[in-house]
């Protein structure tokens, strides 16, 4: 049986030895073609990816779970008491990923003028939640609640009106309101592509040290201005609903009668099964018509040189060779030059998709975490080589099969 | 013993347009291990195709074959090839050698379909066998890069490189000059007499024929006769009634 199965191959290499240049050519389309599925895949993946960190940044990883509290008569929540079930329940359920995140409006005082930026006060575990990626300094460290001087990571707009100062040089930035505040820029992020105005971040407990816009409220003390936080959580996804539930009975539980405690989902995997699964088809689609056609190349081909091989199978069957063995020879013949082809092609896939220019190119800057080559796309490349290999080696094997040996002999 | 064993065999083959036609008809024949056979015939006579039965190339229209005293039509198409590679050699007039592949590597094609000792150690065992046939020095050779005669005596280690039974010879010597074809002849001898085989040569060559120690005419697919020489060397008959002298009729 191993000198069969051995003897098979070696029957195979052989032929694609022999007839290398003929193999070649032959195949070059199922080479292209395993080539261009595996760099789609490839591709797709960083595309994925970066549409995937997108989507992360703007709201959160999977699974991120949002609480927001309201009550029946429209006034704010008791700030203290919605603070303490917070902590409890963080402790309780032991989320290390969670952070308060409150949008509002700052004055700040640029060079060219007091303009209105968007200001974004979050924990500090809120960068890695949302992926927040930093084109210069850092995010916020535990320390920087301890500032005197708040910490802020700005946007590049925002940076840019600055002038870009070092920032190892410790720039500040005026925050204007009731009381004028400086603020310590630590980071820069960069800015999304429709983005036009400055923006940042700084840390909720900082919040409270800095004023509303002078406009807003006669009373800046009372932190009205900016509203209640809404409490994001990033949580196993597994453990998402069962959360969920325990954390509304448990805040509705502490918050009383009148409080009304909604938890819901906002990361992108919570709005469908696969949101990519529409692209990934038509990707997969057109790849597949790519290698179909290679594979008709290849057959054709095959079916060409078979009837030059003709007398060759009458001769090995002269010689003992079966009809199963002619069959296997000449389908694995194919089969070993197609995954020859497909390694071919998969090596190429991987020096286009890890090419730095491609990722730049693919990913738009918004990819962190470039992934790793994926090993499915090249599984799925050797395994359409594979099967493009048997498909194409199957007619001519059948035919070879049914050659009559005396006929071949004399073909 | 008995290797072959045809009993009233007939090989016909349907024709679209005309009625069946008879290629061998009424032939029966035994070929004891070590035989030495020549046949001999017109074109058209069906020397070929009585080679392929013998070769188990092809099955008889009726009649009774047997191969080492088992029916061939008892066997299915893979026991068939498998006792085919192992007891019988082909020695083809065109020689039949695989292009592009060397010397070498056509003598161990049918090792290819041995097992065990065969063929894990084919190359060593084919080298061995073209050194037997004067070849050690063109292991690596083409065969386009082979004269005619080095060409056929790389089909006889071929032919021989797994030790059959049963060595068939279509017009060995056919493409070759008269002194190679001489040369070829006796190298055929050699082997076949050192190995024990039986060795059936079908040719039009009186002289090739006659290095036979029995000989058979076909004539219209009909054998006609059988002469056995009485002595190697012997002259062969070529026609009924015309055995030459030290040999007899014997059928």
């Amino acid at each position: 049986m191993l000198s069969t199965t051995v003897g098979a191959f070696a029957e195979a290499w052989q032929e694609v030895r022999i007839h290398k240049t003929r193999v070649m050519l032959s195949l070059i389309g199922v080479a292209v073609a395993v080539c261009a599925i595996t760099t789609v895949v490839g591709l797709g993946a960083v595309a994925q990816q970066a549409t995937v960190e997108q989507a992360e940044r703007s709201s959160g990883r999977p699974a991120s779970l949002v609480l927001q509290l309201s009550t029946m008569d429209g006034s704010s929540p008791d700030t203290a008491a919605v603070q303490a079930v917070w902590s409890t329940a963080l402790e309780r359920y032991q989320i290390g990923y969670a952070s308060r995140v409150t949008t509002t409006n700052q004055s700040v005082q640029f060079t060219d003028g007091v303009a209105n930026v968007t200001t974004m006060a979050v924990d500090q575990p809120y960068g890695t939640m949302h992926r927040i990626r930093l084109t210069d300094g850092s995010w916020f460290t535990e320390t920087d609640a301890a500032r005197l001087a708040p910490a802020v990571i700005v946007n590049s707009i925002f940076y840019d009106r600055l002038g870009r100062p070092p920032l190892a040089e410790h720039p500040t930035t005026t925050l204007i309101g009731e009381r004028t505040t400086t603020a310590v820029i630590t980071g820069v992020y960069p800015s999304q592509s429709w983005e036009t105005d400055p923006a940042m971040y700084l840390l909720t407990d900082a919040l409270a040290s800095v004023t509303g816009p002078v406009s807003a409220t006669p009373d800046p003390s009372a932190a009205a201005w900016y509203g209640p936080p809404s409490y994001e959580l990033w949580v196993p996804p597994e453990l998402a609903d069962s959360l969920t539930t325990a954390l509304q009975r448990d805040v509705s539980a502490a918050m009383g009668e009148g409080v009304q405690a909604d938890i819901y989902r906002q990361d992108y995997a919570s709005f469908s099964e696969d949101p990519f699964l529409p692209i990934k088809l038509l990707v997969g689609g057109v790849a597949g018509l790519v290698l179909l056609l290679g594979a008709l190349g290849l057959v054709n081909i095959a079916l060409v040189t078979l009837a030059q091989r003709i007398r060759e199978i009458g001769i090995r069957r002269s010689f003992g060779a079966t009809a199963g063995r002619v069959f296997v020879a000449v389908m694995l013949e194919s089969v070993v030059a197609t995954v020859v082809a497909g390694i071919v092609g998969v090596i190429v896939a991987v020096l286009i998709v890890k090419n730095p220019l491609m990722e730049q190119l693919i990913g738009q800057g918004q990819v962190t975490d470039f992934p790793p080559f994926p090993v499915e796309a090249a599984i799925l490349g050797l395994v359409c080589a594979t099967a493009v290999g048997a498909l194409a080696g199957l007619v001519p094997a059948i035919i070879a099969v049914r050659v009559k040996v005396i006929d071949a002999i004399r073909f | 013993m008995t290797l072959l064993q045809l009993t009233d065999v007939t090989r016909t083959v349907q024709l679209i347009d005309a009625p069946p036609l008879t290629i061998l008809s009424g032939v029966s024949l035994t070929v004891e291990f070590g035989d030495r056979l020549s046949i001999v015939g017109r074109s058209g006579s069906g020397k070929t195709t009585l080679l392929n039965l013998l070769g188990l190339l092809d099955d008889p229209s009726t009649g009774e074959l047997l191969f080492d005293g088992q029916s061939v039509r008892s066997l299915s198409g893979a026991e068939r090839d498998r006792v085919r590679g192992r007891d019988v050699g082909f020695i083809f007039q065109q020689f039949n050698l695989l292009p592009g592949r060397t010397a070498l590597e056509n003598v161990m094609t049918p090792l290819l379909y041995a097992s065990g000792r065969q063929f894990w150690q084919r190359s060593r065992i084919a080298a061995e066998m073209l050194d037997r046939v004067g070849l050690a020095h063109r292991l690596q050779a083409l065969p386009d890069r082979l004269s005619g005669g080095e060409q056929q005596r790389v089909a006889i280690a071929r032919s021989l490189v797994r030790g059959p039974r049963l060595i068939l010879a279509d017009e060995p010597t056919g493409a070759l000059d008269l002194e190679t074809g001489e040369s070829v002849m006796s190298l055929i001898d050699e082997v076949a007499l050192a190995s024990g085989a039986a060795l059936v040569t079908i040719t039009h060559d009186p002289a090739i024929a006659a290095r036979a120690t029995r000989h058979l005419r076909l004539d219209h697919g009909v054998l006609q006769g059988e002469i056995r020489a009485l002595a190697p060397g012997g002259l062969p008959a070529i026609g009924p009634g015309i055995a030459p002298a030290g040999a007899a009729v014997v059928q």
